[in-house]
């Protein structure tokens, strides 16, 4: 591994000798977020960042998530991360994190370079703010690709935050969203669907607001809704497989990690579990019409795959995820990425790249050995940061180290 | 320097430019003074006076009906609907549709504020009534969100008239492998199979 230097060989999948997951070898950035222009070469074990607080990790971690589809981690337009000259992590006022107007111009627009070798060989990524206009741009290999969807293709990301600690707490959005992450690993075409729904949606939702039930052009809701059933029942049927296959994964105990039950709840997951996608569709398409009015009033859609939501059980307690501890419900969600990283690498001989941000220094030393150990097995290139070095004992020697501090990246060898 | 600014603003307005490819255009143009600047501005002006939109398919010519709409080698029975002009020259280019076209001047979109009166669905309607020829209709609107929609939306229009509506096939592009294919194009092109 080097901080732009060598690049070092082999390290990609060395722990599988059939199953090759993704891993980053090489990553530039150029005014992102609090860096310049920095990078770094792992080899494609696990990278451990450590540093300060403020130092940038969490914005490395942030870079490899928009290798994938998406808004990336933070979840932000796309021209948040540009770097502002002057605003470090630290000192950066509220105005600045908002995107106030009179900086806007001083802004430089972020760019990310990247190596990632899968099972198909390498790949270079190429994405960033477009100077000219408010929209990402992809480059795969050179060449422009047409949308960022064909990230899908080559890349699929996971991320636990520490903002997701309140993923069983929080609205279903956020549950929704995490399952449809997961999927994008499996189906490509996922993202897409989910965004050529929520279109459709919006569409929908105007067109009542501006025009009411009565006024608007009754064909035109028809297409609408169309357009909304055949994506929405195949949204359905995705998280409803993927859910299945989590459920099923996640079964048995892993160590310290709980067995958990997965599931979906949501009137779209009911038709599906009593009948064919045909008949959801047109029982959809019913409730749609039918909704009309109300939708109108309330604004949105009454029913769909927006409303349903990821159901999660501590298997052995028979509890909620909702009800069980803080502790319980991050190792909760740790058991379910391990499973889907175990159902990847089963399924489609390659696995996710993992992000866990400040992850290891909320877990006790028993689950932190116990998932150092599962991500060696599973061979994943995991992106884990935290201030202190020695809670990255257990993966001394056996994966990258490098030190983060002011914006700056280095090799970090050396064990102290 | 009040007209390179107007010059540049105007430059940005254009698709696929922006303020700084607005800047070069601009400054390549003067540096070509001769050799492009006055012909461009020669041929702007002549096709802002010269251009005009078919009152019959909304195609862009010189005349009116445009070339497409008179020629009479072209099947009369066939329409093929299409977004924009710059479709109906791409279809042009494939040369493989020798019947006639209708431009639907954009798609409907209510976040945009486009509907069907800023379309030109009526005037497709009138096409396909009456004594009309037409037996077919081809939409050939892009596959996005929108673009289904008013495919699917015209089609509910169309019903009534007897008239035959189809579309575009989806699936496999010409000299394209299956592997390299995303699953939902796959599934459109097994959906879409024929018969040899």
């Amino acid at each position: 591994m080097t901080a732009l230097a060598n690049n070092s060989e082999g390290g990609v999948g060395s722990h599988r000798a059939a199953i090759v997951p993704a891993a980053v070898t090489r990553l530039r950035l150029t005014d992102f977020r609090n860096y310049t222009a920095a990078g770094l070469e792992p080899s494609g074990r696990p990278v451990v960042l450590t540093g300060p607080n403020g130092a940038g990790k969490t914005n490395l971690l942030e870079a490899v998530s928009l290798l994938a589809p998406g808004r990336g981690l933070r979840g932000v337009q796309v021209s948040e991360p540009d770097r502002r000259p002057a605003a470090s992590a630290e000192t950066r006022t509220a105005s600045d994190v908002d995107g106030g107007g009179s900086e806007h111009g001083a802004r430089k627009p972020w760019a990310i370079a990247a190596r990632v070798a899968g099972p198909a060989g390498t790949v270079d990524i190429g994405t960033g703010r477009d100077p000219e206009a408010e929209r990402r741009l992809v480059r795969v290999d050179g060449h422009p690709a047409r949308n960022q969807q064909a990230l899908a293709e080559h890349v699929a990301v996971v991320w636990l935050t520490p903002q997701m600690d309140r993923l069983f707490l929080d609205g279903g959005g956020a549950r929704r969203r995490f399952l449809d992450r997961l999927i994008l690993g499996f189906d490509p075409a996922h993202a897409g669907r989910v965004g050529a729904y929520e279109q459709a949606m919006r569409q929908r939702a105007r067109l009542l607001k501006e025009r009411g039930p009565g006024g608007a052009d009754a064909r035109w809701l028809d297409a609408l809704e169309v357009q909304m059933v055949e994506r929405g029942v195949a949204i359905a049927a995705a998280r409803r497989d993927m859910a299945d296959r989590l459920d099923r994964a996640c079964r048995q105990a892993e160590g310290p990690f709980p067995a958990a039950r997965v599931g979906l709840a949501g009137d779209l997951d009911d038709w599906l579990d009593g009948g064919s996608a045909l008949a959801a569709e047109e029982r959809f398409q019913e409730r749609l019409r039918a909704a009309r009015p109300r939708d109108a009033e309330a604004g949105g859609a009454g029913v769909g795959p927006h409303r349903s939501d990821l159901m999660v059980r501590h298997a052995a307690k028979g509890l909620p995820a909702d009800q069980c501890s803080t502790g319980e419900q991050k190792a909760l969600l740790i058991a379910i990425v391990l499973a889907h990283a175990r159902l990847s690498g089963a399924e489609t001989g390659t696995g996710p790249i993992l992000l866990l941000d400040e992850v290891a220094a909320h877990l006790d030393g028993e689950r932190r050995g116990a998932l150092y150990r599962r991500l060696l097995d599973l061979g994943l290139q995991a992106w884990v940061t935290g201030t202190d070095r020695a809670i990255f004992e257990g993966l001394e020697g056996r994966a990258d180290f490098f030190r983060v501090e002011a914006a700056a990246i280095r090799p970090d060898a050396a064990a102290r | 320097m009040q007209e390179i600014d107007r010059l540049i603003q105007l430059l940005a307005r254009l698709p696929g430019l922006g303020p700084r490819s607005a800047r070069r255009a601009a400054l390549d143009l003067v540096r070509k003074r001769e050799s492009l600047m006055r012909p461009l501005a020669t041929a702007l002006a002549e096709a802002a006076d010269a251009i005009r939109t078919c009152s019959t398919c909304g195609n862009l010519d010189t005349a009116d009906p445009c070339h497409i709409c008179t020629d009479e080698r072209r099947d009369p029975t066939l329409i093929c609907v299409v977004e924009q002009v710059g479709d109906l020259w791409a279809l042009e280019r494939a040369a493989g549709f020798k019947g006639r076209y209708h431009v639907l001047g954009g798609v409907l979109s209510a976040l945009d504020g486009v509907g069907p009166e800023d379309l030109t669905i009526a005037q497709l309607l009138a096409r396909v009534g009456g004594d009309s020829p037409v037996t077919e209709i081809i939409l050939a609107t892009n596959l996005t969100v929108d673009g289904q929609t008013t495919a699917h939306y015209i089609t509910e229009r169309l019903a009534e008239s007897g008239v035959r509506v189809t579309r575009l096939a989806h699936g496999v592009p010409v000299g394209g492998e299956l592997d390299y294919l995303d699953d939902g194009t796959l599934s459109a092109a097994l959906k879409a199979r024929q018969a040899l």
